[in-house]
């Protein structure tokens, strides 16, 4: 973790950053996208790089998700490294061949001869009011897929070493980013720094019970543990990180030191991110659990607009805190 | 502007063309009919896909194509990436699943790629490789390398929208990419008239693109027509799109052999005869006394020498070690 006195940025200025650095090093990275070069995204995380990079390097592209994905995948195999924009997560699904039958496989297929060295950039998380289909989470629809990589940051510092890595990485990687979370700021060294892919974090140190959580979830995992504290239960905080690969052995480590587990994702329970890695650690720790593997993550409905119904969709402090309890017979 | 590398193939005269174009068309149809020997004798698993009736698509268009240039396949593959220089020992270890394959024995018969000859792959998803042709040219554009893509696919992948997308992106972008589209008259066992609005080349000046339909037949047409939308592409002059009208003369695929329910019998029978594109560049050959008919059974003498070889390395070639199922899946 970052040393002490940095100065602080928000998420979205750590992912420009990243972006930045990696396309001053590299001059085959560019970027290409919906509404990317002047306007920098609605969500104003690209800001500024056309003027640096011009609009050679940040692309901006018709609507068409499948197109200029399918661009990147064979740009990627012959000299560039592009960074794909995808506004929403929910418009993955319009990626779905390109990701999935081509770019995953083609290392695979060509028998190690052709390599997709691209990043996918995209959002998750619900509560911004925007309704069923600018709201989910479906990182766990490519973690599924063997050949892609899937990055989860939750703090600034984490988004910005992540990214840089990914750019780097040989591979397709899908790096997901909680749009509530651009605004948030944390430490971020001015010096050059990358954090490896498939190294979990612990985010905070406990032992009475395990909260592993991932992107959006981490900040509500934390915001649990005081409540937690104040309660006489020590709780530690663990963010995988990286979906895939995926760093068994500190999660199933600290499953063993504290014996309770809850897994927290604001993707889908069902046949999700959650069920893979209560499995990973009922497998792993199981004769040192004192409880089921408990997992919590977005209810099984459309993301619905309405405040308060949307409000009860997500785990929240309260409901991990309250989960947490009941989990160590505290309640 | 990197240094371009010169084409291996140096035509001189037109006779010389023209006869190399006879050897590989005579090489493809020489090849297909060991794909159909080697599956109906269950030698080869999976599925076969011939491409013979179709020969002077592939070969007049790569005939204008460099070495670095970039080729899509498709399904139907072997003869683009057999027209691009793929040799025919190693693609029968690749249809065989052999180590000696091009892609390993992983991919097989319809995802042959190859760094070396530019072939990006062959695709098992219909417009699947549209984005990766797409992309290969904007690499090249942005790299400044001088190389083209050429995207074949059937007249099945016009009903696919990403066609249309990478199409859009390619004008708006100038992009050096020529789409290739092979209709063959059936989507799979379904007539085009019955899958195809409209007019097909309206779906290209749509957007802008140079179009042009050929006789896909007639390989020197194929050769002229191509290489004009090439060298115009490579001239950076925008991406083109070409019609090429031919004749699937067998099944689907290997083992659909009552076709008489979408296609009556003298059809076959009428294009095999009339307008075989082997048989009527033979024709022209002797009238226009640019070779005798001694020179050409020694071409085919020498291939079937050639493919029989071929096929007798493959055969006896090694199956990949079990472990290496796991190899590859990443860079």
């Amino acid at each position: 973790m970052p040393e002490a006195a940095q100065r602080e940025v928000t998420f979205a200025q750590a992912i420009r950053e990243a972006l930045a650095e990696e396309m001053r090093r590299d001059a085959t990275v560019c970027i290409m996208g919906e509404d990317v070069a002047e306007a920098g995204t609605p969500f104003k995380v690209l800001s500024g790089l056309v003027e640096e990079f011009g609009k050679d390097r940040v692309l901006d592209t018709p609507i068409s998700e499948a197109g200029f994905t399918g661009m990147a995948v064979g740009a990627a195999m012959t000299g560039l490294r592009p960074v794909v924009d995808i506004m929403f997560g929910d418009f993955i699904t319009l990626t779905m061949d390109q990701m999935v039958n081509q770019a995953a496989k083609v290392h695979y297929m060509s028998g190690g001869r052709w390599k997709v060295p691209m990043v996918m950039r995209t959002t998750l998380g619900a509560t911004r009011r925007s309704a069923a289909q600018h709201s989910q989470s479906l990182h766990a629809w490519f973690s599924h897929v063997p050949g892609l990589k899937v990055v989860l940051p939750s703090t600034p510092y984490d988004a910005k070493g992540l990214l840089k890595t990914a750019i780097r990485d040989e591979n397709p990687v899908v790096f997901f980013e909680d749009k509530m979370m651009y605004k948030l700021k944390g430490p971020v060294p001015t010096e050059e720094y990358t954090i490896p892919l498939g190294v979990a974090d612990i985010k905070r140190e406990g032992n009475d019970i395990t909260l592993v959580a991932t992107s959006s979830m981490v900040q509500v995992a934390l915001g649990a543990s005081t409540l937690l504290e104040k309660a006489g239960i020590s709780a530690e905080v663990i963010d995988p990180r990286t979906t895939w690969p995926l760093d068994e052995k500190t999660l199933i480590d600290s499953a063993k030191k504290t014996s309770r587990v809850i897994v927290i994702d604001e993707g889908y329970g069902r046949y999700g991110v959650t069920a893979e890695i209560a499995s990973v650690i009922a497998e792993g720790a199981f004769y040192d659990l004192d409880a089921p593997v408990k997992r919590m993550g977005a209810m099984h409905v459309p993301i619905p607009f309405s405040p308060p119904l949307e409000d009860a969709t997500v785990p929240t402090e309260n409901s991990v805190f309250e989960a947490a309890r009941a989990l160590c017979n505290r309640n | 502007m990197t240094t371009i590398t010169e084409r291996s193939r140096t035509t001189t005269t037109k006779a010389e063309q023209a006869l190399r174009m006879y050897r590989q068309m005579l090489a493809i149809r020489l090849f297909e009919e060991r794909v159909n020997d080697l599956y109906t004798r269950a030698l080869m698993p999976g599925l076969a896909h011939l491409y013979i009736g179709e020969e002077a698509v592939a070969v007049g268009v790569c005939e204008a194509l460099r070495k670095d240039d970039y080729i899509t396949s498709t399904h139907r593959g072997h003869g683009h990436c057999l027209a691009k220089g793929a040799s025919p020992d190693r693609m029968f270890a690749e249809l065989l699943g052999k180590e000696a394959g091009y892609c390993r024995g992983k991919g097989g018969s319809m995802h042959i790629a190859d760094p070396a000859t530019g072939n990006l792959g062959a695709n098992a998803i219909v417009a699947g490789s549209v984005g990766i042709a797409t992309g290969a040219a904007f690499a090249a554009q942005r790299l400044g390398n001088g190389r083209v893509a050429v995207c074949f696919f059937g007249e099945g992948a016009l009903g696919q929208g990403s066609l249309y997308e990478v199409m859009n992106l390619a004008q708006l972008f100038r992009l050096p990419v020529i789409y290739v589209c092979e209709n063959n008259l059936y989507t799979e066992y379904t007539h085009f008239s019955e899958t195809t609005a409209g007019e097909i080349l309206n779906r290209a000046t749509a957007f802008g693109l140079e179009a042009t339909a050929v006789d896909g037949q007639d390989v020197r047409a194929v050769h002229e027509a191509g290489s004009r939308l090439i060298e115009r592409a490579r001239r950076g002059e925008g991406p083109g799109f070409l019609l090429a009208n031919t004749y699937r003369y067998t099944g689907h695929h290997v083992g659909d052999i009552a076709r008489e329910y979408y296609r009556p019998k003298a059809e076959e029978h009428e294009w095999k005869m009339e307008r075989d594109p082997i048989k009527n560049l033979t024709k022209w050959l002797l009238e226009q006394k640019l070779a005798d008919s001694a020179q050409l059974s020694a071409i085919e003498s020498e291939l079937t020498v050639e493919m029989d070889k071929a096929v007798e390395f493959a055969v006896a070639a090694p199956y990949p070690s079990p472990e290496e199922v796991e190899q590859d899946v990443y860079a």
